[in-house]
């Protein structure tokens, strides 16, 4: 049994609470125990760095430094609160007289999509599948900050990353080849400048469906809403049709690995994922 | 692009020197490839493209830069950061230029985008954690838009999306030692 820190993130409490679900139900498939960190508190997200950096780097290193009491890695789902934590590590052992709460900088510190998709878990995820998810054609959708700046991410194929689509491909999707893989989808404007993300939206979606995607799999709950939410609105304006179901990459291996929960889970989308799911005879 | 005033810089140039400096940037390497603007998906509703940016806080175009929209819509994605070709952390500079035009006597380019973020800041403060229907509430309560996403909102909380009540969470006090610390530094 493998054992990890969890810091859910305030989505995952509220509007990605089937991302929440989906994975604790994988990680309990998988024999991975999450611990929960105990008090946490929000990693300040997008307004904390667009306001005062030293705000950011410490609102983010109270919850490292909660994780750093035990020995266990950190799993992180929501990609903003991945990213803060990442720039107060960076903080910390670049200027560690600039951060005052006591975070050293010693916790390994793993986005949910990354470490779900390394050698070893694939591995299980093979051994396990009792679905294959033959003729889901997905699009990997996997946004901004999960592979960018490099240098924090330390994920290689910044411009056409790939481990998500190896993901899929061991649950026996088919993901499409597309070109808007780490184009950003412009959540943290969602409610002030509606308009734009809007348009992101509009870009993204047709290009997935372009590419005859089934779906759109993402791992941030920011993007999940983002692109989940606005399809029936987006349509009147646009007059396009979109209905394009946006997954959590931990819902669907959920669903090869025959989690009896599933179906919760995907009640919870605005653009129904069940009709595409039971056409492919999946669901 | 609106004209450039060179005389401005020659009377040095304090601005470029201040962003440079707190945002640990070599701004002045901007050789104006203009990659940054051709990868920036929010580009076409900026008022400044990226690598005007980078100019005009070469020649110490300070109000023009700190009361710019593009300063608060910039979405922090990192396609200019990770495509400078100069290693210039482009996003990282908007940050710095946010921070700057918070503290500053120009009034921001974009009206709810600071209010958002001020409102979003003041929910950690109290509850600890971002709970969406109160973060929801304030922030129209400020920009007085009570309709919009109205009918999305009820469709979201009948699917269970939205929580009535915020979870309880302890550490309320070293977050308010976290904004104590913050609010001093502002007012300093």
């Amino acid at each position: 049994m493998k054992e990890i820190s969890y810091y859910p993130g305030c989505s995952l409490h509220g509007t990605a609470r089937e991302y929440d679900d989906s994975i604790r139900g994988v990680s309990k498939l998988l024999d991975i125990q999450l611990y929960e960190l105990e008090d946490w508190t929000c990693c300040g997200a997008s307004s904390a760095h667009c306001t005062d950096e030293k705000l950011a780097i410490d609102l983010a290193a109270r919850n490292l430094a909660l994780a750093e009491k035990n020995d266990r890695d950190l799993l992180v789902p929501c990609v903003a609160c991945y990213s803060r934590f990442k720039a107060a590590e960076k903080e910390v052992k670049e200027h560690p007289e600039k951060v005052h709460l006591s975070y050293h900088g010693n916790v390994p510190i793993r986005y949910a999509l990354d470490f779900f998709c390394d050698e070893g878990t694939l591995e299980e995820v093979k051994k396990r599948r009792a679905k294959p998810l033959s003729g889901l054609k997905v699009a990997c959708y996997y946004g901004c900050l999960t592979v960018r700046p490099p240098k924090m991410t330390g994920v290689r194929e910044y411009e056409n990353p790939q481990h998500m689509d190896r993901l899929m491909k061991t649950l026996g999707a088919d993901p499409v080849p597309w070109c808007y893989k780490t184009d950003c989808c412009g959540a943290s404007l969602v409610m002030t400048r509606t308009d734009i993300v809007k348009k992101l939206n509009d870009r993204l979606l047709s290009m997935a469906m372009e590419a005859e995607a089934d779906c759109l799999v993402t791992g941030c709950p920011m993007c999940q809403a983002n692109l989940d939410t606005r399809q029936e609105e987006l349509e009147k304006e646009t007059g396009k049709k979109y209905n394009l179901p946006i997954l959590y990459f931990t819902e669907l291996m959920g669903l090869a690995l025959g989690h009896k929960d599933v179906k919760k889970w995907l009640h919870r989308h605005i653009t129904d994922p069940v009709k595409v799911l039971n056409g492919k005879g999946l669901i | 692009m609106t004209e450039l005033n060179v005389r401005e810089n020659q009377k040095g140039n304090s601005f470029l020197s201040e962003v440079a400096q707190a945002s640990g940037e070599t701004i002045s390497a901007c050789f104006q490839c203009q990659k940054c603007s051709a990868g920036c998906p929010i580009a076409y509703a900026m008022d400044i493209l990226p690598n005007q940016m980078l100019r005009h806080i070469q020649y110490g175009h300070r109000k023009r830069v700190l009361s710019s929209k593009t300063i608060w819509i910039c979405a922090s994605c990192y396609s200019c950061s990770v495509r400078c070709p100069n290693n210039i952390d482009i996003a990282k500079i908007m940050d710095t230029l946010r921070a700057l035009a918070i503290h500053s006597e120009f009034k921001p380019g974009e009206k709810d985008i600071p209010i958002f973020h001020s409102v979003f800041l003041d929910t950690i403060k109290s509850k600890g954690r971002i709970h969406e229907l109160s973060l929801i509430l304030q922030f129209k309560s400020k920009t007085r838009d009570f309709f919009k996403d109205a009918a999305l909102g009820w469709k979201m909380y009948r699917k269970g999306k939205i929580k009535l009540f915020p979870s309880k969470f302890g550490g309320g006090k070293e977050i308010k030692e976290i904004f104590n610390a913050f609010e001093k530094g502002a007012r300093t």
